[in-house]
């Protein structure tokens, strides 16, 4: 199964992207942003980093990278699309997720380990993995705060859209558990459909225990088992 | 001919950058609320027929110089 890992100028994590989704079962390529074909994929990653540079917002130049059309397609299609970090930030400003990610409330720099708990597994990136497990993973950014509006929110919560929440390590939602301020502690959430979604946290970094967690594999295994052969 | 535009975030959004800067200004001893930041962008915009003007930038603020779903602009034709 072919996967597309689309490196945008200042994409920093896709190596590690294609690395992780080989150990879990695919065949992972990166792609330039300027690529307008990505018909022979069965699905997309849009990596951490800071593409563009982050200027203007996060994630508002390279939703409008060449590239973008076809993985607007592709999520039409019902392909699985998966942003991590940066790539969940493009997706927001694309449209493609609800919501936007602001700065982090307390101005600090994150990058330390964090619980999530899955809260659905309505999603691509949440099928293979139990509701209510909880996953120590990576945190590594400046604006993870995700936001939207009050009645936005309860609709997504209402349609089973929040996958993962931060959480204590007993999987408790808590506002100390929050380390970013993210509204009800939304760590990842996927569109309407589930094929696709977007998270904060960096799954590609804990696919080994020898690392410190191998707990990020079952999200990535989701994506590489949601990879249908329709779509090859 | 050159254009301001100024985009800010709603009221109702948290702006982290404020807020911090508002509390260094407290720290200085200054009696302060309430601080925003905002963005301010200029630019040379081709054509002269104002109303064409505007409605491009509009669009441009729509499309990318601000995100819709928590920001405000404004547009201010300077000449």
């Amino acid at each position: 199964m072919k996967v597309a890992v689309i490196v945008f100028p200042g994409t920093n994590c896709e190596h590690d992207a294609v690395y992780a989704l080989e150990q879990v079962g695919a065949d992972a390529t990166l792609v330039w942003h300027r690529e307008t074909d990505l018909s022979e994929f069965a699905g997309v990653v849009l990596p951490g980093g800071f593409a563009h540079g982050d200027y203007l917002r996060t994630g508002a130049i390279a939703r409008f990278s060449p590239v973008m059309a076809e993985v607007e397609r592709m999520a039409a299609d019902g392909a699985p699309v998966l942003g991590i970090c940066n790539g969940f930030q493009i997706l927001c400003e694309a449209g493609l997720l609800p919501g936007v990610l602001l700065p982090n409330v307390d101005l600090a720099f994150i990058c330390r380990y964090i619980d999530v708990v899955v809260t659905s597994t309505n999603s691509v990136l949440t099928r293979a993995a139990e509701p209510g497990q909880v996953l120590r993973i990576p945190l590594n950014s400046y604006e993870g705060n995700f936001t939207t509006s009050p009645r936005e929110m309860d609709r997504l919560e209402a349609d089973d859209q929040i996958v993962l929440r931060y959480s204590t390590p007993s999987g408790d939602t808590t506002d100390e558990a929050n380390p970013n301020g993210a509204m009800r502690n939304v760590a990842g959430l996927a569109n309407a459909t589930g094929n696709v979604a977007g998270l904060m946290p960096h799954p590609e970094r804990a696919i080994e225990s020898m690392l410190g967690s191998a707990d990020g594999a079952v999200l990535l295994r989701s994506f590489v088992e949601s990879l249908a052969p329709a779509h090859l | 001919m050159k254009v301001l535009v100024k985009i800010r975030r709603r009221a109702l959004i948290a702006d982290p950058q404020g807020t911090a800067v508002g509390k260094g200004l407290r720290d200085l001893g200054y009696d302060v609320s309430d601080v925003r930041i905002d963005r301010s962008i200029t630019l040379e915009v081709g054509g002269t027929d104002q109303a064409l003007v505007r409605q491009a930038v509009t669009e441009m603020c729509e499309r990318l110089l601000a995100n819709p779903v928590m920001e405000d602009y404004d547009i201010e034709l300077l000449e």
